[in-house]
């Protein structure tokens, strides 16, 4: 499979980018609404003008429209055909091509046996539900085999539980088919889970490039740092090593619990996502990497709420969306227990 | 289910026949004053199967079928093709656009007087006037549904190799099916009551003719067979289309 690069792409949105995706790599691109991700997904489409040099492998395919650049497009809203059933969904780029029947036919069967849809066969789109949609749709992109898959946000319209078991089988698909493949979203835990390696995108500019660690753990700046929710960084005063990989550190009067290899700490760092606020006492009588704190401030920006809690003399940031954020009972001065993801916790 | 559908069939017989008993018996009954001029239903069904046994009815309504089915079917094709070509190449819109909006808004039957000096009392008259009645209507039907088709989807069809043309006939036109079956539904009834009207007012056959033929004979009741035919065929034809609809675009709507 071809990689994927971008030389000074500039259109309406997007501000002479440069990029390359890897050969079978999964790039994904992260920024918030009208950060330009769809439009440069378009760009290398091809569906939308645009000045600069996309290529493929070595390849400059500017001069290619669309349907000839062999890519698989998956978008936001998947748009099945809601005339054709789901065989003939899967089968339409190939009948496109004039593909001999059988042909189509063992392709077809391929596809459904591999997205686990053989059953939905003879259904129309109406009569499928968001998950079996998804997978409707990728078979669709797949059927020419592309050489380039770029997944517009495919996930955003399904609900947590489903997401995250279609993200899980969308890695494993990318992996063994190795698809050279850009996929968009604005949620983080989608980026840090799917990404081989994740672009920041704002206003038409990737601000960093980098695997998930790096751009979570070390922000290149304000505004990405702004974006992801800039870690919580944790000075050591004392450090125990108890064995078995496990590190006890004292942080300004926080006795925290760290997997590590044994070796001095001086500072932890966990992503305000990766902090469990709860109103009232979990359940369980341990007390490892369990804090009792007061809300000093909330900021709702948008899908999110972030949480600035007061634990002993630390300032933690905590995140919730803002779906669970309403059905709690938060606000400033109220009393929270914290549970730090032990996971989670990367030691500095 | 069989009958359960059986059921909802007597259910829509009822009203009519109910209908149908309640005008016998109300003219017989002498209930309506000047009763001469409502005849019972007995006497209309009496007249159809004397109008149907003479032939008179059925050479009056063959004229009028045929004019319709050429009328509306070259109407239509060409009101089909001239909306696909506008509704899917902007430049072909943008040119026709402002003559075709200026043409629709005229009646079909508008154009009467000035046909019948341009063709003459002939076959070729009341068939442009179906033509006429059926072309815009389908062609603004058509092209609207043309171009309100989700241009994500041509975006998509494009995405996975389809050339203009193939998105044309796999994506956009089964896409504008309903819209074009608005049209044709809405149409096919129109032409039967505008050929009567014109067959009423200039041509000397045909079940327009007809009942202008009854009217100066006095003979309410082939007037009535003629209503009841036209209201038939304006019914069948709207059935037709439906059924054709149901059948491309039922199972996916």
């Amino acid at each position: 499979m071809p990689s994927i690069k971008l030389k000074n792409i500039s259109n309406y949105i997007c501000q002479n980018i440069n990029l390359e995706v890897i050969d079978r790599e999964l790039l994904v691109l992260l920024g918030a609404n009208g950060a330009g991700k769809s439009t440069l997904l378009n760009i290398i489409a091809g569906l939308i003008d645009y000045k600069g040099t996309v290529f493929f492998g070595s390849k400059p395919v500017d001069k290619l429209t669309v349907n000839k650049r062999r890519i698989g497009y998956l978008f936001q809203d998947l748009y099945l055909f809601p005339h054709l059933d789901v065989a003939s969904n899967i089968a339409y780029a190939l009948r496109i091509q004039s593909k001999m029947t059988e042909e189509i036919k063992l392709r077809v069967k391929e596809l459904l046996r591999m997205l686990k849809i053989e059953h939905l066969s003879y259904r129309y789109p109406k009569e499928l539900s968001g998950g079996e949609k998804q997978r409707v749709a990728l078979a669709r992109a797949l059927a020419l085999s592309p050489e380039v898959l770029l997944l517009d946000e495919p996930l955003s319209s399904l609900d947590v539980q489903s997401s995250k078991y279609l993200r899980t089988e969308l890695k494993q698909l990318q992996r063994k088919l190795g698809i050279t493949t850009i996929y968009v979203t604005h949620n983080l835990t989608e980026a840090e889970e799917m990404a081989d390696r994740i672009a920041i995108i704002e206003k038409g500019n990737i601000e960093q490039i980098g695997k998930a660690e790096e751009i979570f753990f070390s922000p290149k700046d304000k505004k990405v740092s702004e974006f992801i929710g800039a870690p919580n960084i944790l000075n050591c005063d004392d450090c125990h090593i108890l064995g078995r990989g496990i590190v006890e550190v004292n942080c300004g009067g926080l006795s925290v619990i760290v997997y590590d290899k044994g070796r001095r700490i001086k500072k932890i760092a966990l992503l305000p996502r990766d902090i469990y606020v709860s109103e009232i006492k979990p359940p369980g009588h341990t007390n490892v990497n369990r804090f009792k704190g007061t809300i000093t401030d909330i900021n709702i920006i948008s899908e999110i709420v972030r949480l600035k809690i007061k634990v002993g003399k630390n300032n933690l940031l905590a995140e919730l969306p803002y779906h669970i954020f309403e059905g709690m009972n938060l606000q400033i001065g109220t009393e929270v227990f914290l549970i730090l993801k032990l996971r989670k916790i990367k030691a500095l | 289910m069989k009958a359960f559908q059986k059921l909802k069939l007597g259910w829509g017989i009822i009203p009519v026949a109910i209908f149908l008993g309640l005008w016998e018996i109300i003219v017989r009954l002498n209930l309506i004053p000047g009763h001469f001029f409502f005849p019972p239903f007995s006497v209309v069904v009496g007249e159809f199967y004397y109008l149907t046994v003479n032939g008179v009815l059925g050479h009056n309504f063959l004229s009028s079928l045929i004019r319709v089915l050429i009328g509306f079917s070259t109407g239509s094709v060409a009101g089909l093709f001239m909306g696909i070509i506008m509704g899917w190449n902007r430049v072909t819109d943008k040119a026709l656009s402002p003559i075709i909006s200026l043409i629709y808004p005229i009646p079909a039957l508008g154009w009467l007087p000035l046909l019948m000096l341009w063709l003459g009392i002939g076959e070729i008259l009341p068939i442009t006037i179906i033509f006429i009645c059926s072309f815009f209507p389908i062609l603004y039907n058509t092209a609207t549904g043309i171009k309100t088709v989700d241009k994500h989807y041509i975006q998509v069809a494009k995405s996975l190799g389809a050339s203009d043309g193939k998105i044309l006939t796999t994506v956009v036109i089964p896409l504008a099916l309903p819209n074009i079956f608005t049209g044709l539904k809405l149409e096919s009834g129109m032409a039967w009551r505008v050929i009567i009207a014109a067959e009423m007012v200039a041509i000397p056959t045909g079940i327009g003719a007809l009942m202008m033929k009854a009217e100066s004979l006095m003979r309410i009741d082939i007037i009535i067979v003629c209503l009841i035919v036209l209201s038939l065929m304006c019914f069948l034809f709207e059935r037709v289309f439906i059924f054709l609809e149901v059948k491309l675009t039922g199972r996916w709507r």
